[in-house]
């Protein structure tokens, strides 16, 4: 620890840890996904892996202490390797009765539960609900409770600085913060830091929320009743230079990187919408590398700008959420029939209609899939953590550029808030995709060089030509084309023929794209089945199984559409198949009706990401039957 | 491949597809007094690009040898935002129509326009949906029989010109399809304005609207119905230029010129005003069959100003911010602010 703290030193035993879970509970207003974000901050820079879980309500302040309103934030940090933000609590800190209400069912008895005991008045508890106060009444005689009186601690902390009342408070996660930096060991400096840049334009704050992180961790030194540090060990990660990553953030430097990778300029065009707005603020701070951001006056618009751009010859990219997608079928359907690169990017919440906004699902996959009208095949892909996000990025903008077609890319609102580890990519390591736009005729007719806008290549990909090229001026639109020519057919055959066609051109993708990878023994009596986001709870239950005995194997798709070749195959490898998903069954009835396997299906649409538990129950279920 | 020399012939700009419109048109007309007004830019071919929505008018990319996106339904503005964003180079041409871009696609003209997009906006006001077969559309005047209006249509028109004005376009204008020589000189100013033009164009529906607009392009009364603005100069018209249009306070009035009444108490054309007000309210005058003293239907160009356009400013922007804090460095970006490293 580097920073000089002037308090007495008391006797603190130190246990060890593996790893840890804790969750920060409180108000919308509290701050709560701040310091969430500082801690796991902190805790990649200490070195352990890292999972993180920030739950939060649609509402910006909901009323103030109710239960709708409570704002959470989890992280699992750890010594040794792990993929989920953690099923049950080691930790829980709550700012109110309401936190505490809808929080502590996830709370390991026995768990160590820090509350902010000056927010506990009866008005308070009315709120929640509560007719007497657990913090009297034994109901929390099952934990190890600290009762901290955070919010009069944390105002005498910034007293002398004569903020309101207000301000002061608003410190208070910082508070606790600092108490929860005291009790897991961790250096104050990574946040210190951040509150020196965040706050350099405002001194008083700036001082208020050094003072109040500092007065938790005095708090934690000095007082009787914490007697135990807890220290959680560097995780052992593959040798390289990391940093912390969000799926969203992972999406943003994603782009980025496809712009030089192709070496072309790139438009982000999107209508503001959760979980997906991120993306676009982020872009359209990356003006210096030449990306241009639009916010558009409506979804519509938004795939309107971005097919424009790709017509011109640049990258076009919109994104959005699975509201948005419902809106941009249309315009979907043209950049299939026109044969125009394009990335979608989908961060699913839950639906239908406006649904669960700030909550995650899987449920846009069918929507992706077929969601148009007429025979409409799309490239759909799915990162399978947040730091894959990146690397998905790049083969969505792969694939659209280099077999001419809309790509899904089908994040959900679990990646795009979740950040891990990540092993930082180096610029000269990128794929190579660069592209020359035709310059040159690619047919003659009479003698006369023409150019054919449908003309393929042994892909099935026709010319991508950038308009101001001479010679090659051709119209393109959303009516049928005539094979080759391009021009205008209402001929049945041709229908016909270029339907196929751009069914087979995308069915060619699979040439182009991994294997299903097997996670653990290529045989065996159950497969655990996923695609997407779900990858860490799927893999670290199949883990626990596999170190329980059981014949288990996991697969996760990120290539949805078209599906890896060896899919069939390794389905047919197993007795059983799981197929495990955060909707009603959507994978599950694509794998059936493509490999007439008959695949079982785990399904849980809470709004939330799967257990490891669930997981593990439900295989051990089917095993045992 | 090499380009087209210049000057360009309007025959240079007709692509090898039959044109399908049906026979008497006023489509035809638009087509061919657009080839003649490119041709006369001195501007290469493979640089004009003309999008188009869902409609009988959106048919046209296909008949110009240029480049040419036909998209869907009221979403042109859209997808030509994208395109003049990223390829300033090229000119760029959205065509319309009152369904397409005042109905279906209301949202997006009114935002292309507020941008100040560079975009050449060609909306053809033929007050029917013709396409789809006769129904009325949000052009068409109360009263108007159609199919699915078979007793009359209840609803008050949208102005394409105060929509446009409103909407705080830099270039408004509005022209004929058959005028033609007025038509070529609307279409030549409209690609020579730096952002937003847009221009509504009568044109006449021969199978489902006929002669909706016969009072203003029948040679006979037209004069007596339309005015023709010139900047800087007195609102008259008529076929005798014998009436005028005066302010009278907020409000402006048809007078008879002579008996005390001359050219210096009438309104003076100013397309270049900053305030639009008087150029809204000439977007108002909507003629009245069978009265006198009806205001007359305003011709040409009633805004030309010029604003700061949407791609220069997304350019500037850039520039700016390389200048302040360098070009970007792509490792440093995926890198970010705070990494450790496991050994
Ligand atoms: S329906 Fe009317 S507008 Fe359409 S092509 Fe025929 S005449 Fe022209």
């Amino acid at each position: 620890m580097t920073t000089t703290l002037d308090v007495p030193k008391k006797e603190v035993a130190v246990e060890e840890r593996d790893s840890v879970t804790i969750r920060l509970a409180g108000d919308s207003g509290d701050g709560m996904q701040l310091a969430g974000t500082q801690l796991t901050h902190t805790s990649a820079l200490l070195g352990n892996d890292i999972s993180t879980f920030p739950d939060f309500p649609a509402e910006i302040r909901a009323p103030a202490g109710t239960l709708a309103g409570v704002s959470g934030f989890q992280i699992h940090f750890s010594s040794s390797e792990i993929h989920t933000p953690g099923d049950c609590l080691n930790t829980l800190v709550v700012m109110n009765p309401a936190a505490l209400k809808t929080n502590l069912k996830d709370l390991e008895l026995g768990g160590i539960l820090i509350v902010d005991k000056d927010s506990f008045g009866t008005s308070d508890l009315r709120k929640a609900g509560y007719k007497t106060n657990p913090l009297e009444d034994g109901s929390l005689s099952g934990y190890r409770l600290f009762q901290v009186p955070i919010t009069s601690l944390n105002r005498e902390a910034v007293a002398e600085l004569k903020l309101s009342p207000r301000e002061a408070d608003r410190c208070k996660n910082f508070f606790a913060l600092g108490l929860i930096y005291w009790l897991y060991e961790r250096s104050l400096e990574p946040t210190l830091r951040y509150i020196k840049t965040k706050f350099s334009k405002n001194p008083s704050v700036l001082e208020a929320n050094t003072r109040a992180l500092k007065a938790g961790y005095n708090y934690g030194e000095t007082t009787e009743a914490m007697v135990v540090h807890y220290r959680v060990g560097k995780a052992k990660l593959a040798p390289g230079t990391y940093r912390k990553i969000t799926g969203n953030e992972a999406i943003a430097l994603g782009l980025v990187a496809a712009a030089h990778a192709t070496g072309l300029p790139l438009l982000y065009a999107g209508y503001p919408i959760t979980p997906a707005s991120d993306i676009l603020h982020q872009l359209a701070e990356y003006k210096r590398f030449g990306i241009k951001t639009l916010q558009a006056e409506d979804e519509i618009a938004a795939i309107g700008a971005a097919i424009g751009a790709s017509f011109g010859g640049v990258l076009g990219v919109t994104g959005t959420s699975g509201p948005g997608i419902c809106l941009k079928s249309e315009a979907i359907g043209l950049a299939v029939m026109t044969e125009l690169p394009l990335v979608i990017i989908d961060v699913q919440r839950g639906g239908p209609s406006t649904g669960l906004p700030t909550k995650t699902e899987q449920a846009d996959l069918l929507q992706a899939m077929y969601g148009r009208n007429g025979e409409c095949p799309v490239a759909v892909l799915a990162p399978a953590t947040p730091g894959d996000c990146f690397a998905m990025t790049l083969e969505a903008v792969r694939l659209a550029t280099q077999y001419m077609t809309p790509v899904f890319l089908l994040s959900d609102g679990y990646l795009a808030n979740g950040a891990e580890p990540w092993a930082i990519p180096q610029v000269d390591q990128l794929p190579d995709l660069h592209i020359e736009h035709p310059k040159e005729h690619n047919a003659e007719v009479d003698g006369q060089p023409v150019f054919h806008p449908y003309k393929r290549d042994a892909k099935l990909a026709r010319p991508w030509v950038a308009p101001g090229t001479p010679g090659l001026e051709h119209r393109i639109g959303g009516i049928e084309k005539q094979d080759v020519t391009g021009n205008i057919s209402y001929e049945p055959a041709n229908h016909e023929y270029m339907v196929r066609t751009r069914a087979q051109k995308i069915a060619n993708i699979a040439n182009d794209i991994p294997e299903l990878q097997v996670n653990g023994p290529e045989s065996g009596e159950l497969l655990i089945v996923g695609w997407g986001g779900t990858h860490g709870s799927l893999l670290t239950a199949t883990q626990r199984l596999q170190r329980k005995g059981y014949s288990v194997s996991h697969a996760q798709f990120r290539y949805l559409n078209p599906m890896p070749k060896n899919t069939g195959d390794v389905l047919k490898r197993f007795k059983k198949v799981l197929v495990c998903e955060l909707n009603g069954g959507q994978l599950r009835l694509l794998l059936r009706g493509h490999y007439l396997v008959d695949a079982l299906g785990y399904s849980k649409v809470q709004g939330k990401p799967f257990l490891v538990s669930e997981i593990e129950e439900k295989a051990e279920e089917i095993l045992r039957s | 491949m090499t380009t087209k020399s210049l000057p360009l012939t309007p025959k240079d700009l007709a692509s090898d597809q039959e044109v399908r419109w049906c026979p008497g048109c006023g489509d035809y007309s638009i087509l061919a007094q657009m080839k003649k007004a490119l041709a006369s830019l001195d501007f290469p071919r493979e640089k004009m690009v003309f999008i188009s929505g869902i409609g009988c008018s959106s048919r046209f990319p296909y008949y110009m040898n240029t480049y040419g996106f036909h998209t869907i339904h009221g979403r042109a503005p859209t997808f030509a935002t994208g395109l003049k964003m990223m390829r300033p180079d090229l000119q760029v041409w959205v065509i319309t129509g009152d369904g397409d871009g005042l109905s279906i696609g209301g949202n997006h003209l009114l935002h292309a326009m507020r941008r100040n997009t560079d975009l050449k906006i060609v909306l053809f006001n033929n007050e029917i949906y013709g396409l789809t077969k006769g129904q009325y559309s949000p052009t068409s005047r109360i009263g108007t029989r159609s199919k699915s209006t078979p007793t009359g249509s209840i609803e008050g028109p949208l102005r394409p010109l105060s929509i446009a004005i409103a909407s705080e376009a830099t270039f408004v204008a509005r022209t004929t399809d058959v005028d033609i020589t007025h038509l070529v000189t609307v279409l030549q100013r409209a690609a020579h304005h730096k952002g937003s033009a847009f221009v509504e164009i009568y044109q006449n529906c021969v199978v489902f609207n006929d002669g909706v607009f016969e009072y203003a392009t029948n040679k006979s009364v037209k004069n007596d119905n339309l005015c023709y603005l010139e900047h800087g100069r007195p609102l008259k018209f008529g076929k005798d230029r014998n009436k005028g249009i005066r302010l009278h306070g907020l409000t402006p009035e048809v007078v008879n010129l002579g008996s005390g009444i001359s050219d210096d108490d009438l309104l003076i054309h100013d397309e270049k005003a900053e305030d639009p007000t008087l150029a809204f309210m000439l977007s108002r005058m909507v003629r009245v069959p069978g009265d006198e003293m009806s205001f007359p239907e305003v011709m040409g160009v009633l805004r030309a100003v010029d604003h700061p356009v949407h791609h220069e400013l997304v350019q500037q922007q850039i520039d700016e911010q390389i200048k302040k804090r360098g070009p970007g460095d792509l490792q440093a970006l995926l890198t970010g602010d705070e990494t450790w490293t496991v050994t």
